[in-house]
């Protein structure tokens, strides 16, 4: 590959690395986004020139972009080395960290940020788009969906790569349908209540077996891939598709990925095979020890992630600890409390935790949901079972994060 | 029977408003009042009710919203017998006579407040609210998110004074006329509000003394929400 770097590129990448070996010394984490930061500041085209002739897959979406980026970094593993931004740092100094980190890597699979896809676009030129979904998160610090849909759709018009869209959402499809080559894929829709007025004429969109459509024409397009039973259709073709990450968000996110690959070169029954294979993304799916209890992690953002994990729970005798925070990489403001279905909790052991605790077991007991409430999570797992028992714990983002490092 | 009905949630209820109406029925419920929750989306015609929700909603939504509930007459018909509103955000705005649409031009509201909502300044209101309101609903606390900035008639009275964040932007927040209650206090405002929800079903069943609620754990939210945004001021 030649390189595109320039003296002053080489500079940053040195000050990157020690921040990182210095951050990671210090035990603050990764330290991928301080090192990343840092190098921008040295080289502000640098996460151009690191993008220049290097195959890249960007991933984007409210829910599903570290699974599916796993899923697409798998599946062009089978064509050569992959850069990418496993540990969901999804913002531009990120994107510099992962490049940086695997500068012969002739792919680079991103994570990319919903708001920042756009300027993201421009400076790398990816080969490839994959958007997932677009529904309401965070909705203190991000926009509203339709500004980021609409802001995607002016993108997407000016480029000429390959978009892999999910037909089943109206705001994906308004804004891919505005690309060059847009690739369908069944994603499905787990959240529908932020695409019930239609992004072109603001007119209501009407739901059936079929798909979706709106009066003015605005319809869902067919798709280019699907999947039927165990198998996997993609442009007509069948392949043994079985994921081994748990629910049907996953095998969509899979899908896409699956699309993406094979649209990018990658042979589909190789592709599929190591899509399928996949069995833990980011700890997003792991089980931890708490005082003898078997713990298993559920990470939640937002209400559609929380419907699509309610689904998950294991049987009524499995003990549920949910544990609710609102930091800045949270939201600030848990409204979305009462726009997630817990009466689905009814009749099992639910311990209220995290530090917004009051307010979980406020939405608990409105919903009629018996339970207990304990502030600190690690307390609240020890209290939902005996040693030996399994639980479930469904946590969002902060609340998520701090109960991975802590084992 | 009282009749709670949350308006619209498929296009009004992009934060969690839907849980205002739930706070209400099971309010209702605990004090054995018989009570009746109904989620009515924007295809079905607006039944007759005592008590209704009118949520927030994004700009397009929020257009559509108002074109159905002009056509459909149901709640300016039903506020004219005697039925209380509680409109947060979005919906505040769209039962006023006008707001600014996506693109910045003015929408007719419905006309049932005297207000008016203008584009704010350049930078949206986000963030902790607490409004003192005075009488038995106290200081309020609640979350707002949006860009408009509203004008009262001359007699229109504020839901109260704003102590911390934004609201109509002239350190009052929301409107009281009549049944109509308003506020930018979006999604769901009585969760963190027991008296706030007490007063409103009041008012729609006519009991003043409404008794206390065994293990309500909304008390404690409401002293911790107020206490948290009195230590960020």
């Amino acid at each position: 590959m030649p390189d595109a770097l320039s003296p002053r590129d080489r500079v940053a990448l040195l000050a990157m690395r020690a921040v990182n070996a210095g951050s990671r010394a210090a035990r603050r984490g990764e330290g991928t986004v301080a090192g990343g930061r840092v190098a921008l500041r040295v080289a502000p085209d640098l996460l151009d020139h690191l993008s220049h002739a290097r195959r890249i897959a960007l991933v984007s979406g409210t829910n599903g972009k570290t699974t599916t980026t796993a899923c697409l970094s798998a599946a062009l593993g089978t064509l050569g080395a992959v850069a990418t931004n496993g540990t969901g740092s999804n913002m531009q100094p990120g994107h510099v960290a992962a490049l940086g980190a695997a500068r012969r890597a002739p792919f680079a699979v991103l994570e990319c940020d919903e708001v920042w896809l756009p300027s993201t676009m421009d400076r790398e030129r990816p080969e490839a788009v994959i958007l997932l979904n677009l529904s309401r998160d965070q909705l203190d610090r991000t926009s509203e969906v339709r500004r980021i849909a609409d802001a995607w759709r002016e993108a997407l018009g000016r480029f000429d790569g390959i978009c892999v869209a999910n037909a089943d959402d109206p705001l994906v499809v308004h804004a891919a349908l505005e690309s060059a080559r847009p690739a369908w894929f069944d994603g499905g829709l787990v959240w529908g209540d932020d695409a019930v007025a239609c992004p072109r004429c603001a007119g209501r969109i009407t739901y059936g077996v079929g798909g979706w459509s709106c009066a003015c024409g605005f319809a869902r397009p067919a798709s280019d891939a699907s999947v039927d039973g165990d198998e996997a259709v993609v442009d007509g073709r069948r392949v043994p598709f079985k994921m081994s990450l748990p629910g049907e968000f996953n095998r969509a996110n899979g899908l896409g990925a699956l699309l993406a690959a094979t649209r990018m070169g990658a042979d589909l029954v190789r592709a599929s095979a190591a899509v399928a294979s996949l069995d833990e993304v980011a700890g997003r799916f792991s089980q931890i020890e708490v005082d003898g209890r078997d713990a298993r992690l559920l990470l939640a953002k937002n209400p559609a992630g929380w419907s699509a994990l309610l689904d998950l729970v294991g049987d009524e005798e499995t003990p549920v600890v949910v544990a609710v925070n609102a930091r800045v990489a949270d939201g600030h403001d848990p409204s979305w409390l009462y726009d997630v279905a817990f009466e689905r909790l009814k009749g099992r052991r639910v311990v209220a935790s995290g530090e917004r605790w009051r307010d979980l077991s406020t939405r608990l007991y409105y919903g009629g949901v018996d339970h207990e409430s304990v502030e600190d999570p690690r307390r609240a797992i020890a209290a939902a079972g005996a040693r030996g028992q399994s639980i479930e714990v469904i946590a969002n983002y902060t609340a998520f994060a701090d109960l991975k490092a802590e084992t | 029977m009282l009749r709670v009905v949350t308006v619209y949630p498929d296009l009004l209820g992009t934060y969690g408003d839907r849980g205002n109406g739930l706070v209400l029925w099971r309010r209702a419920l605990a004090r054995g009042i018989d009570v009746q929750l109904q989620a009515v989306s924007s295809d079905t015609p607006l039944p007759d009710a005592d008590l209704y929700c009118v949520g927030g909603g994004e700009d397009g939504p929020q257009q559509l919203a108002v074109e159905r509930l002009a056509r459909d007459g149901g709640l300016e018909r039903n506020v004219a017998s005697g039925a209380v509103v509680l409109a947060v955000c979005a919906g505040f705005q769209i039962l006023g006579r006008s707001f600014p649409g996506p693109d910045g031009r003015r929408v007719e509201g419905l006309g049932m407040f005297g207000i008016d909502t203008v584009r704010g300044g350049d930078t949206r209101a986000v963030g902790e609210v607490v409004v003192e309101a005075g009488g038995r609903v106290g200081a309020v606390t609640g979350f707002e998110n949006h860009a408009g900035h509203t004008v009262r008639d001359p007699g229109i009275a504020a839901l109260g004074h704003v102590a911390v964040g934004i609201g109509n932007g002239d350190r009052t927040d929301g409107a009281l006329q009549g049944r109509l209650v308003g506020t930018y206090l979006h999604g769901p405002v009585l969760a963190r509000n027991p008296q706030f929800a007490d007063w409103l079903l009041s008012m729609a069943t006519g009991d003043e003394a409404l008794a206390g609620i065994a293990d309500d754990p909304s008390i404690d939210l409401h002293e911790e929400r107020l206490a948290a945004a009195s230590r960020a001021r």
